[in-house]
């Protein structure tokens, strides 16, 4: 039953003008779109403006930017490095963030909202400033760069010592920059899952004898698992299609595709590569999402446990 | 409740560091008399004073405020109404497909919605001759889209966890809808909505990727100007200004938090008396 109050909606047809409106407009500027991108990933490039035309002769479609992307390895490798530093993002927030995580739910009460106000406090101010904040760390003569070439010398023989530790534009800063910006997004749906839990089953099982180790294997760990999956998903999208970070700490030889997107469209003036590339990275983020769908219908199903 | 084990005390401590660290060191660099960014040289408050007299990055916050301002509200009214649409009407025409437009935004890489709205903008301008030249009407139309979803997702959380027997009840009472609408559906969602229009004003103040694709020439909002800037490496007037801006979302966050807390712990209030029934 959908309840009096949409019936009468329904009635009136109310309704009918509470879902045109955003329908149409996520319609009119989300999906045409969408379209009009995947239409120019068959399509040709041609000296023209806007750089396109659609081919003369039957299918009328051009598949050479798809070609292209499967056999130049330019592309292939750029989509291996965006997974891989995805990847790698993602284990290491899921490794920082969960004991944080963990710790939050087991504070103390009046410190916790405070706590937990500061691993969302980052979350609310400009992206962009905080990976500016750590172009100010990296930089070869700021103060914590010092700090680790001095330690690094301190530790190494001479031959090896070094001016400065190397690490604005490389990738492992692309991925450290990474882990900076996402790992609130990681530590909420976390904290969410953990702090459900029942701490009794805890108890329980230290009572009948199991090491805190084995607790956390067998009754925290399992438990969490939803919110290690949306905390994963929430990094790892974000992270695999991310521009800002390559473009402002990453270099060239390691290509995420996010970049390799931007620069076909606006440098090469290539809207049929750009198009081909946008509509894989699409078609790969679409299976975790799919699957991370399914997922949540299962647990839904199953019911809440609260 | 068991007790914090010190491995979580130093994970916590830790996380924190890591958290604020360059914060903290950008905010210390932002005092430096230093013209090189990166070394101290004495403290000083110029940087802030010499942003004080900014024309260019004074013009640019401007234009953003105004495009934060009329993007989060178009994209609170828009939102509200898919969050309610999703929450209360079990089967309409197109649901699944409106359920998944509601969701895509979310999912998609910054870069494709970026490039996509530009190539609509671009397509339209040569059918129908407008937009004339991108700016304003342009970002502003890609922040609603981008944004309206966020305030979806919060607003039809919250109104499918609401009791919708306090609804019925209004209805069984007399209310005409359009009351019950006004007195009992909208105050339940406001904390949604409330936070839906923060999320989606911050979410509009934030952005590069989406704004440097669908802006055009004279129309640069505040973090576009910040990103031409940092490309070039690391200056002292910008640490000044990721100073201020932490600083201001900072007393805004609490502020927000405390606003709702507030609320929230109203309307718990009144819904218990409601249910004694000496409310």
């Amino acid at each position: 039953m959908a309840g009096r109050l949409a019936a009468w909606f329904h009635r009136r047809g109310w309704s009918d003008l509470i879902v045109a409106l955003p329908y149409l407009w996520l319609v009119a500027l989300f999906l045409v779109p969408f379209l009009i991108v995947a239409a120019m990933s068959v399509a040709s490039q041609a000296p023209t403006a806007p750089p396109f035309a659609f081919g003369g002769d039957y299918p009328w479609i051009n598949p050479a930017a798809y070609v292209r992307l499967v056999t130049d390895d330019l592309y292939l490798r750029s989509f291996l490095i965006s997974l891989a530093n995805a990847g790698v993002a993602t284990a290491l927030c899921l490794l920082l963030g969960y004991p944080m995580a963990l710790g939050l739910t087991r504070a103390p009460r009046g410190w916790r909202t405070v706590l937990l106000m500061l691993v969302i406090l980052p979350f609310w101010t400009s992206f962009l400033l905080r990976v500016y904040a750590w172009m100010g760390l990296m930089g070869r003569s700021s103060w914590f760069n010092r700090m680790l070439t001095e330690g690094w010398n301190a530790l190494v023989p001479i031959d090896q010592a070094v001016a400065s530790v190397p690490l604005m534009n490389t990738n492992f800063a692309v991925v450290l920059v990474m882990v900076y910006t996402y790992l609130p997004f990681m530590i909420l749906p976390l904290y969410a899952s953990l702090e459900r839990l029942d701490p009794t089953l805890d108890e329980a099982a230290m009572d009948l004898g199991s090491r805190p180790a084995r607790v956390f294997l067998d009754v925290t760990l399992p438990q969490s698992v939803p919110g290690i999956v949306a905390g994963g998903l929430l990094v790892f999208i974000p992270a695999a299609g991310e521009l800002v970070i390559p473009t402002l700490v990453g270099n060239a030889g390691t290509p995420m595709i996010g970049r390799v997107i931007s620069d076909e469209f606006a440098q090469a003036r290539d809207w049929p590569m750009a198009s081909a590339l946008a509509v894989a990275l699409l078609v790969l983020m679409v299976v975790p999402t799919m699957l991370y769908g399914r997922h949540q219908a299962r647990a839904e199903g199953r019911g809440d446990p609260r | 409740m068991r007790r914090l084990s010190p491995f979580l005390i130093v994970a916590l401590a830790g996380g924190f560091v890591f958290l604020y660290l360059p914060i903290l060191s950008m905010a210390v660099y932002s005092f430096n008399d230093s013209r090189l960014a990166t070394v101290w040289g004495g403290f000083s408050t110029r940087w802030y004073v010499s942003l004080a007299s900014n024309r260019q990055i004074l013009g640019a916050a401007a234009l953003s405020l105004k495009i934060a301002l009329v993007s989060a509200t178009v994209a609170t009214v828009l939102g509200t109404m898919a969050g309610f649409a999703l929450a209360r009407f079990r089967r309409f025409r197109g649901r699944t497909l409106f359920a998944g437009l509601v969701t895509a935004p979310l999912v998609m890489p910054e870069v494709i919605t970026g490039i996509s709205l530009l190539m609509l903008f671009i397509l339209l301008a040569e059918a129908t001759g407008w937009p004339g030249q991108r700016g304003f009407a342009t970002v502003t139309l890609a922040h609603i889209t981008f944004s309206m979803v966020f305030v979806t997702t919060v607003v039809q959380a919250r109104l499918s966890q609401a009791d919708r027997a306090i609804e019925e009840a209004a209805m069984d009472l007399g209310s005409r809808p359009w009351q019950v609408l006004w007195d009992v559906t909208l105050p339940t969602a406001f904390p949604a909505i409330l936070s839906g229009w923060l999320l989606a004003f911050t979410i509009s103040l934030d952005d590069v990727v989406i704004t440097s694709f669908t802006t055009g020439p004279g129309s640069t909002t505040l973090p576009l100007v910040i990103w031409s800037k940092v490309k070039l490496g690391v200056t002292p007037d910008v640490n000044a200004l990721a100073t201020i801006t932490v600083v201001v979302v900072g007393i805004g966050v609490a502020l927000a938090g405390w606003i709702l807390a507030r609320a929230e712990r109203r309307r718990l209030r009144d819904e218990r008396l409601a249910a004694r029934g000496d409310g």
